[in-house]
């Protein structure tokens, strides 16, 4: 739909993951999750089989997996501390290439970094198929709180207008020969950053006064209603089904 | 619709107003626009206009005075109702437009009265039209250029269908090009106009009858070109015409 409404995360498409509506694939992600999060770690082939169901649906969906794998990167920060485990955690200790290093470590490190990689690629995939505005309906269709929602959707419409202030802020701080550098300058900044939150506040009184002016009283109104057939749920709910048996296999096996 | 009414689209007796921190905005301001009328209300910064605006549809009560909206008053009680029928179109469209698509924000007044499916689609399809702006429905609004967004605030507040629409400045931050467009726009459309506005040219062109307001009250209602014309009105009242403009030399579309 939204024609430049184009996110970096997401992929343009016309696959079937993209027509999915959005509250359907919602769910889906979030029930995957919580399947594989409640998998036994030491159940180390379950995890190779959800990566090949998140192999899937991306070659369902049309997404390079380049892309993907580029994206997965966003979690490094989050799993650095995985990488510490090993040598910090306690008890019984094994030899790896001349390091000692605490069995029961690794076994963290690795319960993070395949959980927290899979969720994140769940995830990837979810923003590269859905508009974030697509998402803002599923969301509120969930019946997650209006005002959550509402503010999701300030967000999105206000942030490149907000930026752009910040923008002409800066430049008008440097037209006057001003560069920030070093900690005597963080005056100036902390500033910068009330003056844009005074304006920013102003203009949240204004576009509040412009939504009143058209009808507002509390809650948004309905202008896409999102609906979904049994079948499209059942296709959105296949990928968590399947888990869910790799999970209890996991459990049992 | 509503039933056929000889009661002017706008009515407006003895309304003054004061601000919360003791400031007096207005002291009594009398006047009334007919149906179909376009008029532009003049003054300087400060005199009380965009207070007035805010008055008209509700925004703002609890001075002295009333307006009449095509013979119902604006009270509590039928705010709803008022707002559906006086458009205001802010100065700044980022203000104005806070939806995430250009469509979901023109059908944003209408659906929230109410208005849903097909007829919504039909609703925000035909005020777009008015603005020539069909084919940027599904742009997010901060893709536009700038007269573009002043021009999709237009259709957002023309997709209630209004009685009277009022324009805040709208000719400002403007190239010559798109105020054409945007007069032509207004020129087109059946509806009571009323432009709060220091651009007397625009005013002139647009709009056969002008109120000065200033310093809280109406100091003068008529004719826009000899209001214009009459120097010693224009100075008393802080209105300046442009450099090497004389109203009395150009023939205007606003008798039409």
């Amino acid at each position: 739909m939204g024609a430049g409404h184009a996110h970096k995360l997401y992929v343009r498409g016309s696959s079937p993951v993209h027509a999915l509506p959005p509250h359907c694939k919602l769910a889906a992600v979030l029930c995957f999750v919580v399947v594989v999060v409640s998998t036994p770690r030491e159940a180390v082939w379950a995890f190779g089989l959800y990566a090949v169901l998140i192999g899937a649906v991306a070659a369902l969906a049309r997404i390079p997996a380049g892309f993907l794998l580029k994206r997965l990167l966003f979690e490094v920060p989050f799993v650095a501390f995985a990488v510490l485990l090993p040598f910090v955690a306690q008890g019984e200790r094994t030899e790896v290439l001349g390091l000692s290093l605490s069995v029961n470590g690794l076994w963290g490190a690795w319960n993070i970094l395949a959980k927290g990689t899979l969720g994140v690629a769940a995830s990837v995939l979810l923003a590269a198929t859905t508009e974030l505005r697509q998402l803002l309906l599923g969301l509120q269709r969930l019946k997650l709180p209006p005002l959550l929602v509402q503010i999701a959707s300030f967000m999105i419409r206000y942030g490149d207008v907000i930026s752009d202030e910040l923008r002409r802020m800066r430049i008008a701080r440097e037209s006057r020969g001003f560069e920030a550098r070093g900690v005597r300058h963080w005056g100036v900044l902390a500033k910068t950053a009330g003056a844009l939150f005074i304006r920013s506040y102003e203009r949240g009184e204004r576009v509040h006064l412009a939504m009143v002016s058209r009808g507002y009283a509390g809650s948004m109104p309905v202008i896409d209603e999102v609906t979904a057939s049994r079948a499209q749920w059942s296709y959105a709910l296949a990928l968590p089904a399947a888990a869910l048996l790799v999970c209890l296999l996991g459990w049992f096996l | 619709m509503v039933p056929v009414t000889t009661a002017p689209s706008l009515e407006v007796r003895g309304l003054a107003y004061a601000y919360p921190d003791g400031h007096q905005a207005l002291f009594g301001v009398d006047f009334s626009i007919g149906r179909g009328e376009r008029v532009a209300l003049l003054g300087p910064n400060g005199a009380g206009k965009t207070t007035l605006v805010l008055h008209l549809n509700g925004i703002l009560t609890g001075g002295a005075g009333t307006v009449h909206v095509a013979g119902t008053p604006v009270v509590k009680a039928n705010f709803a109702e008022v707002r559906r029928r006086v458009g205001i179109v802010f100065q700044d469209p980022d203000d104005q437009l806070f939806m995430p698509t250009v469509r979901e924000d023109v059908a944003f007044g209408p659906a929230a009265a109410g208005l849903r499916g097909p007829e919504l689609e039909a609703c925000v399809r035909k005020a777009l039209s008015l603005v020539g702006m069909e084919e940027f429905a599904d742009r997010p609004p901060h893709h536009l250029s700038f007269g573009q967004r002043r021009r999709v605030a237009v259709a957002t507040v023309l997709a209630m269908e209004p009685e009277i629409l009022v324009l805040d400045e709208p000719s400002s931050n403007l190239d010559p090009a798109s105020r054409r467009e945007l007069a032509d726009i207004l020129r087109s459309l059946d509806v009571t106009v009323l432009m709060v506005t220091h651009d007397l040219p625009y005013a002139l062109e647009l709009c056969p009858r002008s109120l000065v307001l200033s310093d809280g009250v109406i100091a003068a209602d008529g004719p826009t070109g000899e209001l214009l014309a009459d120097e010693e009105l224009m100075r008393a009242n802080r209105l300046e015409l442009p450099f090497g403009f004389d109203p009395r030399s150009v023939r205007t579309g606003a008798q039409g």
